[in-house]
């Protein structure tokens, strides 16, 4: 049940039920869509980036609390960030998922991503946690196939 | 023997109706059933196992896994081929397999029972040797709006091979055939009909001796996907008068990687093999291979032995236990399962046909199914939830997924209860 409340904290049922960013944005010059097929998670993300910073973020798209607020949360965090720090928040984000990184001792730098350590203890869902993170990745670097974490 | 005290909440216990003093009319002796399936004893998560995901696989009986076990302790060697004692031992052990998959359908010879891996098999090799023999380009093929996708995607790819046109009987809302659409979709253009008996992710019985018979007005072939039928009611092959007929061993009880196909044997004789190799030869020299006769003809390479000879045990398992009295005792625990669902604030049933098997789509106000699935599974419950391989459902009742509750005869009205216990933390957690 600990377990439980750690993967659905307040702050995950709140970005899943009122997501942040939530909207497309019109022009944006980095569009790309995140599917994954089996368990039908589905996402766009929309990226407007100036100069390697992250000027606007934001997707659209429907999936599970996990993968939805994982987008949410990303959406917020990575605004305004430049590209050097998005990657090094996307590396942190995949150790924090997969348990390889004790999110106590980068609470600073992790913020409010800090509340997904709770998927490491849920393997098949790190999938959903990791999808809107891939997708936004494939957009930073200029990738625009679709991005699958199954 | 599982006790719904065993699993306590706290907190929720006075949002649930007490339904323990329920009883069934049937006088199915669920507890001794369960005695025969080792798995359910196990516990998930610190609690016992209510598995209720069996239109995915079911769980298989000790004389299943003893028979296995039997046929590579004493029996194993290679089928059809040695003239020595073992082998002669697992080809009597295969083959009479087949005979009791025979009568379990009730076909009329042991030729027409084919030995597939599974369903999507069975329907692949109609669609590549019938299909490709017979499809012409301009002619119809008929499909309904529920096919699991192994009942669409070989059709497709024949249609996009052959110029064909796939054409789909839509359902209403409650996820029952319109066979009025139907009968107005049958011309002299459709050449087959493919059609699912029960639908994995409504429950859907479909009326498949009608759709079969309007058909065959037409002289057109029916094969009729029976993979969640089989296990649920009787099936004769013969009375349904269907030309093929497939089902998957794994969610019959028996082994994975084992299905049949069964075929009448007049279509089955003129259609061209479907992989060549060995046993489905007479004779090969590099100028002309003769071709074995049925089923041979159709069962290229060593088979799958052991799942056959396991596949014969769970049919006959199944039927000393009836499926009448199954079909009896699944729709008493259907109809408490669902009057259960029923009363849970923002549940909606997807797939509310008048005829049902024991399977429970259904959706929550406010929360994805894998979120259910996952705070169900930390109690132990075993649903299914995803698209389950039926995206067009989906699509037409507008949702992208449901969760998924599949009922087999050694379900309890326990598990239910258990069930909804499970939902209402669900509710709870995400304050819904």
């Amino acid at each position: 049940m600990d377990e439980l409340r750690e993967l659905y904290q307040q702050v995950i049922l709140d970005h899943n039920k009122n997501p942040r960013n939530f909207r497309k944005i019109e022009g944006a010059n980095r569009k790309v869509e995140g599917y994954n097929p089996l368990c039908g998670d589905h996402y766009f993300i929309y990226m407007q980036l100036e100069d390697d910073v992250i000027k606007d973020l934001s997707f659209e798209g429907e999936g599970c609390a996990i993968s939805k607020a994982s987008a949410s949360l990303m959406s917020s965090v990575l605004k305004g960030k430049t590209k050097a720090e998005a990657e090094m928040l996307f590396q942190r984000f995949h150790e924090v998922v997969t348990g390889r990184l004790d999110p106590t001792d980068h609470l600073e730098e992790l913020g409010k991503l800090a509340v997904f350590a709770g998927v490491s203890e849920f393997p098949v869902r790190v999938k959903c946690a990791t999808l809107a993170w891939h997708t936004m990745h494939a957009a930073l670097n200029g990738r625009c196939e679709t991005v699958s974490t199954e | 023997m599982k006790a719904s005290s065993n699993i306590t909440i706290p907190n929720i216990t006075e949002q649930l109706t007490p339904r323990s003093s329920t009883q069934f009319r049937t006088g199915f002796d669920v507890e001794k059933i369960r005695e025969d399936f080792p798995i359910l004893k196990q516990r998930v998560h610190g609690k016992p196992l209510v598995y209720l995901d069996n239109a995915a696989t079911t769980q298989k009986p000790r004389v299943v896994i003893e028979a296995i076990q039997k046929y590579y302790t004493e029996e194993n060697a290679n089928v059809h081929r040695g003239v020595h004692f073992l082998s002669e031992k697992a080809t009597q052990a295969y083959e009479g397999a087949r005979s009791r998959i025979r009568r379990f359908i009730n076909a009329s010879k042991d030729k027409e029972i084919i030995f597939v891996r599974g369903a999507t098999e069975g329907i692949n090799l109609v669609v590549n040797s019938y299909g490709r023999k017979y499809i012409q380009p301009g002619d119809e093929i008929i499909i309904s709006a529920m096919e699991h996708h192994s009942n669409i995607v070989p059709w497709q790819m024949l249609c996009e091979e052959k110029g064909a046109k796939l054409r789909i009987i839509p359902m209403n809302d409650a996820g029952e055939l319109l066979i009025d659409e139907y009968e107005e979709l049958l011309n002299e253009r459709t050449k087959f009909v493919s059609v699912v008996q029960v639908s994995n992710s409504l429950g859907t019985v479909n009326p498949v001796r009608q759709i079969i018979q309007m058909a065959h007005n037409y002289g057109i072939p029916v094969l009729i996907d029976g993979a969640q039928a089989v296990q649920h009611m009787p099936v004769d092959v013969r009375d349904l008068d269907c030309d093929f007929y497939v089902f998957s061993g794994h969610k019959i009880f028996g082994p994975t990687g084992i299905g049949i196909l069964y075929g009448k044997e007049r279509l089955l004789e003129v259609m061209p093999p479907y992989q060549g190799g060995g046993d489905m030869i007479l004779s090969v020299t590099f100028e002309k291979t003769i071709y074995n006769t049925l089923p041979a003809k159709f069962e290229a390479g060593t088979p799958h032995i052991e799942g056959g000879i396991g596949l014969g045990v769970a049919v006959d398992y199944v039927s000393k236990i009836g499926l009448d009295a199954i079909a009896a005792y699944e729709q008493e625990l259907l109809k408490y399962a669902t009057e259960a669902l029923s009363e849970i604030e923002g549940l909606r049933i997807i797939g509310t046909a008048k005829e049902k098997a024991s399977v429970l789509s259904f959706v929550l106000e406010g929360v994805h199914p894998h979120d259910m699935g996952t705070i169900l599974d930390t109690e132990g419950i075993a649903i299914r939830t995803g698209h389950h391989c039926t995206q067009p459902v989906m699509q037409r009742f507008g949702i992208p997924a449901t969760a998924r509750a599949s009922l087999a005869f050694y379900n309890t009205k326990e598990d239910i209860d258990a069930l909804v216990r499970g939902i209402y933390k669900v509710k709870e957690i995400f304050g819904s």
